[in-house]
């Protein structure tokens, strides 16, 4: 089965002031959607909505034709969202952390998770408490999740944040492995992607025309 | 392991059990700031009869309430850390996206805070017992009611920490939301020690203890999860 989300009249307000209003737009299975826009123009709060973090929208979302809210469960299960605070704890070292993960996730053998962090270039630093990390090292630690058995639905809020340059195509290279396979992945960043199949949608065209206090 | 249907029991368990593992682990590694209730209760204790009087009579008389008292604030003093540091570095969204109850995952986070604070401060009272000159006949009780109204403390807690976890400065606040909710708690738990100590029948307070405990683990996790996805809504 295609996967889709589709974004029908979508209206997001933050402080009274409307940050994109009448946004439609139809995401399918094999897209690699890059939201884009100045700072503060919404794109972390469009991601929120799209995560069921932020029920703070009006306008509708269906996830494979039916409505977003009735079909929650199903949706999160095939939901992997790193988020700009990437919810990596500190105190534990990268493979206590992504063991966590896998395991609320539904489980994985150990050498998963070792072949996972060796994929984003932690081996050798996966016993290390993360706080001894650099901000980089950090961010890797989170992306590892995208190694483990990820589901089809990608949601990054600005994953290549001081990633270096080698890693940056690395991720590249698997987005557009997973859009191969059919996946979907929207995500934020201000780098400018080289990938084939890439959607962009630009918040400044659904910025409202007049600002209401 | 392998693979798990995501809804299955062992799934479900799963998620209970590397919660608990991991905050276990975390508390561990940041063991320094076990003892701060700890030292707070004993302090004041400590300090108790220095400040009112050394008559043992009169120790005795207080000793119940005073025990109770302390441990009840040392409590609420270590809630505020309850979801702060999944607030602040993204782990909170992820538990909302999960795909299985919150309410198990909060469960596991509140048994994890009673073992490192309701239990090792039950575990110290008796010695404050002596201190205050408890009579023997008090010190079961003691036990007892703590075991069971820490576990209440901890679990009516997470709900104002969850509720105060979005707010910069939400100490203050916390304080006043649990406050009139911990009253009930205080009420019989250290009653049924004055009880027990003046050679009294103290099962019943016990016994509504257990039920206000009861109360809790069934509808203070939905809450304390009600109130995180508000939270971090904000």
């Amino acid at each position: 089965m295609v996967i889709n989300l589709e974004l029908v009249n979508l209206e997001c307000e933050r402080e009274d002031r409307i940050l994109f209003t009448g946004l439609s737009q139809r995401l399918s299975g094999g897209d690699v959607v890059q939201i884009e826009g100045p700072n503060g123009s919404g794109k972390t709060t469009l991601l929120r909505v799209l995560t069921t973090l932020s029920n703070d929208y009006s306008g509708e979302i269906h996830w494979c034709g039916q409505p977003l809210q009735r079909v929650k469960y199903d949706y999160l299960q095939q939901l992997l969202y790193i988020g700009h605070l990437p919810g990596v704890k500190k105190n534990l070292s990268p493979l206590e952390n992504l063991r966590w993960y896998a395991s609320v996730r539904g489980g994985q053998a150990q050498s998963t998770l070792e072949t996972a962090l060796a994929a984003v270039g932690l081996l050798g630093f996966e016993d290390v408490p993360c706080f001894q990390l650099s901000a980089g090292q950090q961010r890797r630690a989170a992306l590892a999740r995208l190694y483990l058995n990820p589901p089809p639905l990608w949601i990054l809020d600005e994953p290549f944040t001081a990633i270096d340059k080698r890693g940056v195509s690395a991720l590249e290279d698997l987005i557009s492995q997973h859009a191969e396979r059919g996946g979907l992945t929207v995500l934020t960043t201000h780098q400018d992607m080289k990938l084939a199949n890439l959607v962009r949608v630009n918040l400044t065209q659904y910025r409202p025309g007049a600002r209401h206090e | 392991m392998s693979d798990r249907e995501n809804a299955s029991a062992p799934a479900l368990l799963g998620l209970f059990g590397a919660t608990l593992r991991r905050d276990l682990l975390l508390a561990y590694r940041s063991r320094g700031e076990l003892f701060n209730p700890l030292i707070f209760f004993l302090i004041v204790i400590t300090m108790v009869p220095l400040g009112i009087t050394p008559d043992p009579v009169q120790l005795a008389r207080l000793a119940p309430g005073m025990i109770w008292v302390v441990a009840l604030l040392a409590t609420l003093l270590s809630l505020d850390s309850l979801f702060r540091s999944d607030f602040d570095d993204g782990t909170l969204e992820q538990y909302l996206i999960t795909p299985q109850p919150l309410y198990l995952l909060v469960l596991a986070k509140v048994l994890v805070h009673w073992l490192v604070t309701g239990v090792p401060l039950t575990l110290l009272a008796p010695l404050l017992g002596v201190m205050l000159s408890l009579p023997a006949s008090g010190f079961s009780p003691l036990i007892l009611s703590l075991l069971v109204g820490t576990a209440t403390l901890s679990l009516v807690g997470a709900i104002g920490a969850a509720l105060t976890v979005g707010l910069r400065r939400g100490g203050l606040l916390l304080s006043l939301i649990i406050m009139p909710l911990y009253a009930p708690v205080l009420i019989f738990g250290a009653s049924a020690v004055a009880s027990a100590a003046d050679a009294m029948p103290y099962v019943s307070q016990l016994a509504v203890l257990g039920a206000m405990l009861a109360v809790a683990i069934v509808s203070a996790p939905f809450a304390a999860a009600g109130a995180l996805r508000v939270s971090a809504n904000g």
